[in-house]
């Protein structure tokens, strides 16, 4: 471990400075700072932060950027790719994509948000929702599910599975794809590869609506258990169509209140630093954005499923429009602030993007063979997607030589940063307070409240050895009392 | 050559823009363009479940990965399928994803861990240090001398040939 404490005096209490968190302490870290009654006084949740990528970056010419942003994260490169993308199109003075590049793209894009959906569903948080989380973790896990519920955990795979094809076939290979290009795309679809999706095509839609009600039932079912539950209120930030529309291609970007009350609506990709500014914390690498008219200490705001579903009006698609209204009648049409129903929330997109999916493969778009266009070259190109796990914005400057001199990413576990360590700091308070002990109980309640965010950890490395998740905890006086791994 | 009644797949797996973490695909390149007979080569970010299927349809994984803790150049050992909980869907443990192939997908897959000791993760670059080029270099040859001489222990249980034995904590074959 690299991991040094140290503490200062400051009224009763001391406070922790961690270093920078290396690859060998492991993807994420939590201290929590103890007052002299045992309660919690802070929380802290210290993720990797993908330090030097900007250097990384500079000087590479422009046109390399989609594919080489990829090496960012390992579980959604797909969204780094077509935000670059969509960047460097601005560069290229491409304002309208050819319909073919556009839909094929969107393929790509839905297919992503797909899999990595389902794989979070199936893989992760299926388990505390078919067992409850507070169940014994010998059964609460996948191959719990698989003994349980045998076909589920086999969906989850095969979900994963299908949506890795679809980017397979629209972005050239499963990693490191090289689809989306300044401009357009650089294939379309075949009829062959289309068959081929087709064919099973009602099968997964047919998964996606059982996955969604089992979502649906055990949120509605534990409503006044969730509420309580790493819950707070919030602001929340998504991109919408012009219409108010979902949309997790393209759009601008909207930010409402914990009551649903508009902070700023249609503001274009081009405009977000009007709008959102980043704070730097002593303890941490990772930024701290936060919506510029309400200030650092009450703008920060939530991304991701549960803020795209509350922001939006409506779901251009009739399934999962039909499920946002359900999951809205539970908040009498205000925003849902549980964040337990991220996962309710996730499984509305996942279906969502079936039917996106199903929707371009009848679209003969694809197989069109206009696939690039270009306009007047720009210096400057900025870009918004809704990813996975919620907002990503790519921020490029490149000079004569077509050459990137700045870019700024931020990604959505760094909008979540503020929201994670509310979370933790809540269930953390509920099931710590008073005794000085990290217990299996604080530990998977820990990991459930962060999990429900599907925290894009991947920035960092994988490499043998590492620990998933370290919880440490710290008394009031700063000395470590006690460390305890999972995984 | 490797039995022909024997399937086996490699996996190398990193992220090639994070330095050493890299020398999984870098290893999955460089056996693959040795085309050798029986042998299935794939190659990705990381693990992750949808490798349990494509695993269960083999008599044999070989996971090669960077590891920060390996002695140097690599440990190759026997990896026994278990089931370790993930803290995200971002990776899955070798010893997990076996356990998802032979659960979930009936494989009797055996499995083994190839470790390739790297020593710089904590920038980006797609370059190799010079330390972990040295290890993949003898993790490639001890690898393709043990798939060319069908040296995998046929059962479970069983023992490396002594030579390979030896090389398999990275003593010089």
């Amino acid at each position: 471990m690299t991991t040094e404490a140290q503490t200062s005096k400051k009224s009763e209490l001391k406070r922790i400075a961690i270093s920078p968190v290396t690859r060998v302490e492991g993807h994420g870290k939590v201290s929590l700072l103890l007052d002299d009654q045992n309660r919690v006084h802070q929380a802290r949740l210290h993720i990797v932060e993908f330090r030097g990528f900007e250097r990384f970056i500079q000087g590479r010419p422009y046109w390399e950027v989609p594919v080489t942003v990829q090496r960012l994260c390992g579980i959604c490169p797909v969204s780094h790719h077509l935000c670059a993308a969509k960047a460097m199109d601005m560069i290229v003075g491409a304002d309208t994509l050819t319909p073919t590049a556009e839909k094929m793209r969107r393929l790509m894009h839905y297919g992503q948000t797909y899999q990595s959906h389902a794989l979070h569903f199936f893989h992760l948080a299926s388990p505390d929702l078919l067992f409850g989380f507070d169940a014994d973790p010998a059964i609460r896990n996948v191959i719990g599910v698989a003994r349980k519920y045998p076909d589920l955990a086999v969906q989850g795979v095969m979900m994963r599975k299908y949506g890795q094809e679809i980017i397979k076939a629209t972005a050239g290979k499963k990693i490191h794809g090289t689809g989306a290009i300044p401009g357009g795309i650089n294939k379309n679809l075949s009829l062959s590869e289309r068959d081929g999706f087709l064919k099973d095509l009602e099968q997964h839609m047919t998964w996606a609506r059982g996955a969604l009600k089992i979502a649906k039932d055990y949120t509605v079912e534990h409503l006044d258990e969730l509420a309580d539950f790493g819950s707070f209120r919030s602001n929340h930030l998504s991109l919408v169509r012009p219409d108010g529309a979902m949309d997790l291609y393209d759009g601008n970007l909207r930010a409402i209140d914990a009551e649903g009350n508009t902070i700023f609506d249609q503001v274009a990709p081009s405009q977000y630093l009007d709008y959102i500014a980043e704070e730097v914390r002593s303890w941490s690498y990772m930024k701290f954005p936060f919506i510029k008219s309400l200030g650092a200490e009450n703008g920060w705001y939530r991304v991701g499923p549960l803020s795209r579903v509350n922001a939006c009006d409506f779901i251009p698609t009739p399934e999962a429009e039909t499920a946002r209204q359900e999951f809205m009648a539970v908040t009498d049409g205000k925003p849902n602030n549980i964040t337990m129903a991220y996962h309710w929330a996730r499984m509305i997109e996942l279906l969502h993007s079936i039917e996106c999916i199903r929707d371009l493969l009848h679209d003969e778009d694809l197989q069109g063979q206009d696939l690039v266009t270009k306009g007047e070259r720009r210096d400057e190109g900025i870009a918004i997607v809704e990813a996975p796990r919620g907002t990503l914005f790519h921020h490029y400057r490149v000079n004569q030589d077509d050459q990137v001199v700045m870019a700024n990413l931020i990604v959505s576990t760094t909008s979540n940063n503020e929201p994670m360590n509310r979370a933790v700091q809540s269930v953390a308070q509920s099931h710590l307070s008073g005794k000085p002990e990290i217990t299996e109980g604080l530990l998977n309640t820990i990991e459930v409240a962060i999990r429900a965010y599907d925290p894009c950890l991947s920035c960092a490395t994988h490499a043998l050895g590492q620990m998933p998740l370290t919880v440490e905890l710290y008394d009031a006086q700063g000395n470590l009392l006690q460390s305890k791994s999972k995984g | 050559m490797t039995d022909v009644q024997t399937k086996v797949l490699v996996i190398g797996y990193g992220n090639p823009g994070r330095l050493d973490d890299g020398l999984g695909p870098a290893l999955a390149e460089a056996l693959d363009a040795l085309a050798l007979p029986g042998v299935t080569v794939d190659s990705d970010y990381q693990l992750t479940v949808e490798h349990a299927p494509l695993i269960a349809e083999h008599d044999v994984v070989i996971f090669a990965d960077a590891s920060v803790d390996a002695p140097d150049p690599f440990r190759f050992e026997r990896l026994e399928a278990k089931h370790d909980e993930s803290f995200s869907t971002h990776s899955v443990s070798p010893a997990m994803v076996l356990h998802m192939a032979h659960t979930l997908f009936g494989g009797q897959t055996r499995g083994y861990v190839l470790a390739i000791r790297g020593h710089e993760y904590n920038e980006f670059g797609e370059r190799l240090s010079p330390q972990a080029q040295a290890n993949l270099a003898a993790a490639i040859e001890f690898l393709q001398r043990l798939l060319e001489t069908n040296a995998l222990p046929a059962a479970d249980g069983g023992q490396l040939p002594a030579a390979l034995e030896a090389a398999a904590t990275g003593e010089p074959l």
